[in-house]
């Protein structure tokens, strides 16, 4: 009778703390999300006004917030297709063949992923810096000097791709290193029947390869939709702010400027809430589609 | 015919080399440029960027450390992120234990809880975050006290521990849950009670999961900067020092302080680079034994 009391004390110890944190730093926090996007509050005065579903009816009305939207979305789209086919190319490449410095492409690869968004920011503005920029320097001894600078981060058309080039920078060795682990775990012996077989090595990636790392790749694309969402966030914030003019505005940082700059939290959590539920339908309809038969082996 | 598969395979190898130098390259070179622009002296950053440093200009060190705060956001930041490690660990390890081996009641909706905050990301909640410490320093000040929750390190790491529980517990419980019971059995026939049991027998057996949530923990605290930026809001109070190169980012624009800013961001990269590179094969296996942090 002593032990089971002690028992339930020493599980209570344990498992308290760790919930009451949780409740007070996320749980209570996601339900403000919810309930504020209800409120039309100014912040710091006291006075919140009940006002239903209408901060939701001016967001959809909102033209800043509709091009932070095709923004974002124009952002994920690039980003996943062009990180998820170099990272699995790249990780079929170090895993299958015989590379010399195997090892120190691996660990050169896997080096964004380590360093703060702000160093990468900083990095990428120094590459695309109009004058003085790598990049431009670069493409000097092909367009000849003296021609008008590109302004990789000025130019309201260009700005979204350079912002794309740099999550995609960051991103491709995190994906690799995922998708070089679960090739790891295939036979060796389905691609020596393979070989013997005569197929090609481009045949056995697609036949061999990708099928059987299958689970692995639905995981990672709900993984896309999510970071890129939240990194974008990141990027912009430390890159652009949103400028030139809006060109750069992704979800999340117009969120955060509506929050802040703005002082309309009511406002700023209805996007939050837009947001939250866009990425979980987007993840739900991608599983979806991406439903197979699952290949053992 | 075999002449001809021959040259396609040659053609193949050139084609992968170049594939993967590329890459390479595309990766080292900034990361190198920087190391580089940091020794330079202001006057060199006008005309090419490839110029090679005329010396070796210690002073942007200096300036960076002290005149840009550099030095007092650098110890910000390791008493944060060594605060909120520690508190982290001392939470989750005994939640991750006992959620994942002893059977109870409310196990099961804790679980369930904790899962669903894998998919929180604090992104989301900063600003209700913020608005609770702002009433809560209201509060506070209304008692006669002073405002605490703002602007304070020690709060922030609290945060950060706070907002990495799901996902170190996630992580810890995998691990916990492949034990063999015999190991507590044992342990219990020698007269050791929980308590004894979790410290002594099964905390030293999980170290290289204790590893790998330090390390992915540390880097995540490290390089964090949203919250950072959020809470510490008080202009001319303590940052850390992603927040402090952000700062110096954008007065650099006006103030064209380059040499400073880069040796700023050789301080906040190199302490990652340095573990990276130390650890770097407990880290890639560590991603992929743990799963996934999106």
């Amino acid at each position: 009778m002593d032990r089971q009391k002690g028992r339930k004390a020493f599980i209570a110890l344990c498992v308290s703390p760790a919930v009451i944190l949780f409740t007070i730093f996320m749980v209570i926090p996601t339900f403000n999300v919810f309930k504020m996007s209800l409120y039309k509050w100014g912040g710091y005065s006291a006075n919140k006004t009940f006002v239903g579903l209408k901060n939701f009816e001016t967001l959809f009305k909102d033209m800043k917030f509709m091009q932070a939207f095709q923004n974002t979305i124009l952002l994920i789209v690039l980003v996943s297709i062009i990180t998820f086919a170099l990272a699995l190319i790249f990780a079929g490449i170090l895993s299958r063949e015989k590379i010399k410095g195997q090892n120190f492409f691996r660990v050169v690869f896997y080096i964004p992923n380590i360093l703060s968004v702000v160093i990468i920011s900083a990095i990428f503005s120094a590459i695309y810096d109009a004058n003085n920029g790598m990049l431009n320097s670069l493409l000097s001894l092909f367009r000849g000097a003296g021609k008008e600078p590109i302004y990789w981060l000025g130019d309201q058309k260009i700005v979204i791709f350079s912002l794309a080039a740099a999550m995609i920078w960051q991103a491709i060795g995190y994906y690799m290193v995922m998708y070089m682990a679960s090739m790891a775990s295939i036979p060796e012996s389905l691609y020596e029947c393979a070989n013997l077989e005569g197929a090609s090595r481009i045949k056995q990636f697609f036949s061999i390869t990708i099928p059987l790392i299958w689970t692995n790749i639905r995981t990672t694309l709900t993984f896309f939709i999510i970071s890129s969402i939240n990194l974008s966030f990141l990027f912009v914030k430390a890159m652009t702010s949103g400028g030139p003019d809006g060109s750069t505005e992704v979800f999340l940082s117009y969120m955060y400027k509506q929050a802040y700059t703005n002082s309309s939290y009511g406002y700023g959590m209805a996007i939050g809430v837009v947001v939250f539920l866009f990425s979980f339908a987007l993840s739900a309809i991608v599983n979806a589609v991406t439903k197979r038969e699952l290949l053992e082996f | 015919m075999k002449k001809k598969r021959d040259s396609s395979e040659i053609l193949f190898k050139v084609f992968v080399y170049v594939a993967l130098i590329t890459l390479a390259i595309t990766i080292v070179v900034p990361v190198a440029w920087v190391f580089m622009a940091s020794i330079k002296q202001n006057s060199e950053f006008y005309g090419s960027p490839w110029t090679l440093p005329q010396g070796f200009y210690f002073q942007n060190f200096v300036d960076a450390w002290g005149k840009a705060r550099m030095g007092e956001y650098m110890l910000n930041s390791v008493i944060t992120t060594a605060l909120a490690l520690g508190l982290l660990l001392v939470v989750a390890l005994p939640a991750a234990y006992v959620l994942s081996r002893f059977k109870f009641k409310s196990r099961k909706f804790i679980n369930i809880l904790f899962m669903g905050g894998l998919f929180i990301n604090v992104n989301y909640i900063v600003v209700p975050i913020f608005l609770m410490f702002v009433d809560g320093d209201k509060l506070l000040k209304s008692l006669g006290l002073s405002g605490i929750f703002l602007n304070n390190i020690f709060v922030l790491a609290v945060v950060y521990a706070a907002t990495a529980l799901p996902f170190t517990i996630y992580l810890l419980s995998g691990y916990f849950a492949t034990l063999p019971k015999a190991y507590e059995e044992a342990a219990y026939i020698d007269g050791a009670g929980y308590g004894k049991t979790m410290i002594k027998v099964i905390f030293p057996m999980a170290k290289p999961s204790i590893i790998t949530v330090i390390l992915f923990n540390f880097l995540s605290f490290w390089n964090e900067y949203i919250i950072a930026m959020t809470l510490l809001a008080d202009p001319k109070g303590g940052k850390t020092l992603p927040v402090g190169l952000m700062n110096l980012m954008k007065a650099q624009n006006a103030a064209a302080q380059y040499g400073q800013m880069y040796a700023g961001l050789v301080l906040v990269m190199l302490p990652t680079l340095i573990l990276y590179i130390c650890v770097q094969k407990k880290l890639t296996q560590g991603m992929t034994l743990g799963g996934l942090k999106g």
